[in-house]
């Protein structure tokens, strides 16, 4: 079938007939897309009513919500489409480490993934604030109140970031400009370039089982209709999914901000609540800078770990990296919990080692506490299962994202009046 | 010259091509580096200008006898608290808890700033009673002029903790005061 065509352009002619299997990928990649169109439509859309400004933002939101005719769905749509962006992306970067099609070849997908991620996040972010009201105003103020603690560039960045010594105009400005222009001409550029890498190693990498070798001549099927089809029917179903819960669920306004008065209790965007968790334990030059740097440059590295074997497209790498995903995932949401409670219910009411100067006791000690017993985790489990490099790393990416989750739903539901703990029913009221 | 001893020679020594491609590459990112020098100060923090309500310009507070020694009276449109101390001193306090930057009310009773955040709390002096916060609040520099208190709110004064010669003492006579 010869047609000159945009989208098939962006296609090769045929496509490893196992590659189409749904519950490999799950879409996810397609989705992310399909959301980051859905927001950008409902977000020019908005651009026309939305006024950027201290005085006339709330004003403008509210009589969007209004006075506009489809105004409150054009902010839903908006509103889930980029909570539900953010979720689709993590799934999408678990889906492509735990299938290995990050290694080898496809490097640099994965690094240019990684930069859509924080291209991501930040169009979370700095789209939070606009709204002017007091969840907005107080989540961002405490938020770059962590950049802070940044060493050397962070009282710099924080005062870029709000354009002047404090939250203001120029902050509203800044961030709908970076929102409006500078992240989406990100996503324009990296978008692309992820799809042409991703084309040019193979597209999706073949799901293969556990002990099936890797099939180098598999049987092709015309994209048109095989993939097409598919990827339509998919579309269709996610914008589908995201209109219909936009006709119940309404994007949040609370009262408007006012910087003479903090909520309580304050807290930061669902998907930096994990951060906000190990800054109520750690030392902030620790919870805001080590590790989340650490955290980085290890994602980054990831596909440089040299593999001796080649296990692209198989779940989890082989049964032991299953069984070791599995049990690292236990341990984690075991253990983090418990450190949780120790740390909050022992070691701080104990005010353990006092002379000590805070950044040694709550930074330096408990990182490296952290760290040690992170490592012994994985040489335990080297000794006992003797499992490969990668199914090792793969163990402890398990680990600590779980352990990340725990933060980020214990920080979300079981915080309540002054970030205390309580149980999910007192979080607007407080333990009695 | 056979074109493999022409070749040679090309390679043997930097020819103009090379010199003018390697040329346009160094003014390449000399244009770029002046983009980037443009940009940086375009989006620079302008010099903050007073808000009509007065802050980040002088605020006076009021008389130096409206104040009784050990209260805290709060400046809503000046964001700031002015505390005097029990011996008469003067501190212009930021409202502004030192952890993450949530406002911090006044509690009298307790004699404290608490955050309602995550509880950081301060006294009097702004100095830290309670963590998670790690230095006092930020000041703002006081002149007493005719008996009445004067708080410059352009600039807060950053301070690790509360130290005696950062309080303002109204003068014996009716001389203006030094700054903290």
């Amino acid at each position: 079938m010869r047609t000159n065509n945009l989208i098939l352009h962006f296609r090769p002619r045929t496509v490893p007939e196992k590659a189409l299997r749904f519950t490999f990928t799950w879409g996810l990649g397609g989705t992310a897309v399909v959301l980051v169109l859905l927001l950008a439509t409902s977000g020019i859309l908005m651009k026309f009513v939305y006024q950027p400004v201290p005085d006339r933002a709330y004003a403008s939101v509210m009589a969007l919500q209004q006075e506009v005719r489809f105004g409150q769905f054009v902010r839903n749509v908006h509103h889930i489409s980029a909570n539900a962006l953010v979720i689709v992306v993590f799934l999408h970067m678990l889906r492509v480490f735990f299938s290995g099609a990050f290694l080898g070849r496809r490097k640099t997908s994965w690094i240019i993934g990684l930069v859509l991620f924080t291209l991501v996040l930040a169009a979370n972010f700095t789209g939070y604030l606009l709204p002017w009201d007091q969840l907005a105003y107080w989540a961002i103020t405490i938020s770059t109140g962590m950049l802070d603690y940044i060493p050397a560039a962070g009282r710099w960045l924080k005062a870029a970031a709000f354009g002047g010594p404090q939250i203001g105009a120029a902050t509203l400005q800044i961030f709908f400009a970076l929102h409006t222009a500078v992240i989406p001409l990100g996503l324009i550029i990296f978008l692309p370039y992820h799809f042409w890498r991703i084309r040019k190693t193979g597209g999706i990498i073949i799901p293969r089982r556990c002990n099936e070798p890797p099939d180098h001549s598999p049987v092709l099927v015309p994209v048109m209709p095989e993939l097409l089809l598919r990827e339509a029917v998919t579309a269709l179903v996610a914008v589908a999914a995201v209109l219909l819960l936009a006709v119940f669920i309404n994007a949040p306004l609370g009262p408007e901000a006012n910087p003479g008065m903090s909520p309580n209790p304050t807290k930061a965007p669902w998907y930096f609540a994990g951060l906000q968790e190990l800054l109520l334990h750690i030392h902030p030059l620790f919870a805001v800078f080590v590790i989340p740097l650490l955290a980085a440059l290890a994602l980054l590295v990831l596909p440089f770990i040299p593999s001796k074997t080649d296990t692209g497209g198989i779940w989890f790498r082989s049964r032991t990296g299953r069984r070791l995903a599995l049990i690292s995932a236990v341990a984690g949401g075991f253990a983090a919990p418990l450190l949780i409670l120790i740390d909050a219910f022992w070691i701080k009411p104990l005010n353990w080692l006092p002379e000590l100067a805070p950044l040694v006791r709550g930074g330096l000690m408990p990182t490296s506490a952290l760290l040690t017993a992170v490592a012994g985790y994985g040489w335990l489990l080297h000794r006992k299962f003797h499992a490969t490099r990668q199914e090792n790393i793969q163990a402890l990416f398990v680990l600590l994202t779980v352990g990340l989750l725990v933060l980020t739903v214990v920080n979300i539901w079981f915080r309540g009046p002054a970030m205390a703990l309580v149980w999910p029913w007192q979080i607007h009221t407080g333990a009695p | 010259m056979t074109p493999s001893d022409e070749n040679t020679a090309k390679a043997a020594r930097p020819s103009r091509r090379s010199f003018l491609t390697k040329l346009w590459w160094a003014l390449g990112f000399v244009a770029l580096g002046e983009f980037a020098a443009v940009a940086a100060g375009f989006l620079r923090p302008r010099r903050p200008v007073a808000f009509k309500s007065g802050f980040g310009g002088i605020v006076t507070a009021g008389a130096v006898k409206d104040f009784a020694a050990g209260s805290v009276t709060a400046f809503k449109r000046g964001r700031f608290y002015l505390a005097r101390l029990e011996d008469g001193g003067f501190l212009a306090l930021s409202r502004t808890c030192t952890h993450l930057g949530c406002t911090l009310p006044w509690n009298d009773q307790k004699k404290q700033f608490i955050c309602p955040c995550h509880a950081s709390a301060f006294d009097i002096t702004g100095a830290v009673v309670r963590p998670p916060a790690a230095r006092a609040l930020d000041t703002y520099a006081i002149r007493i002029v005719k008996n009445r208190v004067k708080v410059d709110t352009a600039k807060p004064i950053r301070r690790s903790q509360f130290r005696s010669d950062q309080v303002t003492y109204a003068p014996k006579t009716g001389k203006p005061s030094s700054e903290a």
